[in-house]
């Protein structure tokens, strides 16, 4: 019996019972599907977090002023000016592999322009900052080294301030005020949309840093070279880990921190954010495969319980088989295949299923979906196993029968 | 026909089948020893329960016996001290020289005439091509060439078994063994059958046929006679020569 046959016999048993073989089917179909549409939701998930993250850059160094006490519970946030420009300076100056030092303020105020106004977050920053982040203008201009150096009373705003205080128009050259300072509005920035976290990065306006200080009240009345935040940008390649014990060491010293003495200032690098990214996903991972292996193990019971009745309701064509000169090997690869045949189709069946669900989620939900390919060969080679695995049973029933008995049964 | 029959066929020597029911030991078959030359048509006959199946399924590689031997062309299929065949080599033999006609027919019921006389073929790798040819060929013998896109459901039940016989011919079998092929069938359809069984023994297929109808026997050039599982009689006779 060549395996073509033994295929013809199989899709000629599974056509005898349609209802059958398809409710058969069924655990393998959903098993399947299921697999594949929530790999390509997770899939889909990591890979916008990925790309947003690359967006963010690898390699920066995000350094602010203030401790955190283990539980992130912040201590000293905002009291003695810990963090100054000269640190920022000193970073770059001393740190080999820093291409850009970028210092911030970071306030949360009112802008006003005309009879509008727009509760939103300014960020005192230089030029560098912009690159750093990995900003850039739509409109208008970005700040120039000229704007901090004079301390320029001028203003790039982000796409949810512009849409919020200006509607639709064009707010270059307009006049806005914070607290009581008349700003011009020399740009607008790029749309960035939301971060990992969800929240709208487009809701900042921009200011020279030196602008920032002079203009919002008590913010560097202790210290004129006061910073909030920096950030650190290092060449690629750089070994963070490294890079990032060096800048503590650098500022503990400048801070004159003394050992046992907690960081007055803390630090972060986004590959942390990647790498906890990485741990959600391979739980997801972790579940998916509990499901995938549970839909098919039940739909692999229902494939070996049909086969058994299968063999049973053809006892007698299995004796003629035998009779006419079958070998018991015969029987055995006939009833694998067909096994098999009906896991295999209900896999194809999945994965029909499966991507169609995950394009449904896609266009529904807006969810980005990304059908992975291993799992679509996984889901099919497991299913292939599985019809193999419960098959096997029965068919060694069916090859093991007494011709002569299986003749006269009924 | 007037010359003496030449080989044996086949050769059965002291075969013995006995089934252990409890306690109790049923001797479906004791002791029986028969020669059977090419081109006979032999008639086995005797009461319920005398061991004529119990012989055809020996003869037919479907069983093997307690004790005895068996040769079928020259073959040991079984031999003393329980030696014989393996089971891939009986599924050889059944497959290639022996032909089963069964009272029931035993058709698969989904496939059509021709589908079921290639299935022998199946088994005996023949090539595609060759199948449809070959089983078209047999179904032209039993005069059913017309009908072989037919499902078993829509012939009458001599057609049926006139397919079956073309199974068993498919593969051409030295023998054709047919275990009460007429009991499902009237009186006229019978005589058909047995008259088609006459003309293929004519082309020299050796058969040896199970039939409780003296009627069916007579068509025999010889009839073997059991009883308790015993040959007690086997007698040759001139043939009846069917319409
Ligand atoms: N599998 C079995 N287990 C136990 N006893 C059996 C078995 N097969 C046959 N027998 C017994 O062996 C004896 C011979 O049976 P067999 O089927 O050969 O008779 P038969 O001559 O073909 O009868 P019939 O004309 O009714 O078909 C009977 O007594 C039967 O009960
Ligand atoms: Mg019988």
């Amino acid at each position: 019996m060549t395996a073509w046959d033994a295929l013809r016999a199989a899709l000629d048993s599974l056509r005898a019972n349609p209802l059958r073989s398809a409710l058969t089917m069924l655990g393998i179909v959903i098993g399947v599907a299921a697999v594949i549409a929530m790999v390509a939701v997770g899939a889909g998930a990591r890979d916008q977090v990925l790309r947003q993250i690359a967006s963010l850059g690898t390699n920066l160094i995000m350094v602010g002023q203030g401790s955190i006490a283990r539980g992130g519970v912040k201590l000293g946030a905002g009291t003695a000016s810990s963090l100054t420009e000269d640190d920022a300076l000193a970073v770059l100056s001393e740190i080999p592999g820093v291409v850009v030092t970028a210092p911030s303020v970071r306030w949360g105020l009112q802008i006003v322009a005309g009879n509008q106004n727009w509760g939103t977050v300014l960020f005192g920053i230089t030029p560098d900052y912009m690159d750093a982040r990995d900003w850039s203008v739509a409109t208008g201009r970005g700040l120039s080294d000229e704007d901090v150096a004079q301390a320029n009373k001028v203003v790039v705003l982000g796409q949810t301030v512009v849409r919020n205080l200006f509607g639709g128009g064009d707010p270059i050259g307009e006049p806005v005020r914070v607290f009581s300072t008349p700003l011009t509005v020399v740009g607008v920035l790029a749309e960035k949309g939301q971060n990992t976290q969800g929240q709208d990065q487009d809701d900042v306006i921009f200011v020279p840093l030196s602008t920032a200080k002079r203009n919002i009240p008590g913010m560097a009345k202790s210290n004129p070279r006061f910073i909030h935040t920096m950030v650190v940008k290092m060449r690629d390649g750089t070994d963070m880990a490294e890079a990032q014990a060096q800048i503590r060491d650098l500022l503990r010293q400048r801070h004159r921190l003394v050992a046992g003495q907690d960081d007055d200032f803390w630090m972060r690098d986004l590959s942390e954010v990647s790498a906890t990214r990485d741990a959600s996903s391979r739980a997801l991972s972790f579940l998916l495969a509990a499901v995938a292996a549970v839909s098919l193990l039940v739909g692999g019971i229902g494939i070996m319980n049909i086969m058994l009745v299968s063999v049973t309701e053809r006892t007698r064509e299995i004796g003629l088989r035998i009779a006419i000169g079958a070998r018991r090997r015969d029987i055995l690869v006939q009833f694998l295949i067909e096994s098999t045949t009906l896991s295999l189709i209900g896999a194809a069946v999945g994965v029909a299923l499966g991507i169609g669900t995950a394009m449904g989620v896609a266009a529904l939900a807006g969810w980005p979906t990304l059908i992975q390919t291993d799992s679509v060969v996984l889901a099919v080679v497991v299913s292939g196993i599985v019809g193999v695995f419960f098959g096997l049973y029965p068919a060694r029933r069916a090859a093991r029968l007494n011709p002569i008995e299986a003749l006269r049964h009924e | 026909m007037a010359s003496e029959p030449a080989e044996p066929l086949i050769t059965v020597e002291r075969l013995t089948r006995h089934y252990r029911m409890g306690p109790q030991i049923v001797h479906a078959l004791d002791d029986v020893s028969v020669v059977i030359h090419r081109g006979e048509f032999v008639a086995v006959m005797g009461p319920s329960g005398s061991g004529k199946s119990t012989f055809m399924n020996l003869l037919g590689c479907l069983d093997r016996p307690d004790s005895g031997t068996y040769r079928l062309d020259g073959q040991e299929v079984a031999g003393q001290e329980g030696t014989g065949l393996s089971s891939d080599a009986l599924a050889a033999v059944r497959n290639r020289s022996i032909g089963f006609v069964f009272q029931s027919f035993n058709l698969l019921p989904r496939q059509t005439a021709l589908d079921n006389v290639m299935l022998p073929m199946v088994y005996a790798g023949v090539g595609h091509a060759q199948r449809v040819e070959r089983a078209l060929t047999a179904l032209d013998s039993v005069g059913l060439r017309e009908r072989a896109r037919h499902r078993p459901t829509q012939l009458s039940g001599g057609q049926q078994q006139r397919v079956a016989i073309a199974r068993a011919l498919v593969n051409d079998p030295l023998l054709l063994l047919a275990d009460e092929p007429t009991g499902a069938l009237d009186t006229v359809t019978s005589l058909e059958i047995i008259g088609l069984f006459q003309r293929l023994n004519r082309c020299g297929i050796t058969i040896v046929l199970v039939t409780h109808e003296p009627e069916v026997a007579r068509f025999a050039g010889r009839v073997l006679n059991f009883r308790d599982g015993r040959l007690i009689d086997d007698v040759n006779q001139t043939p009846e020569a069917a319409a």
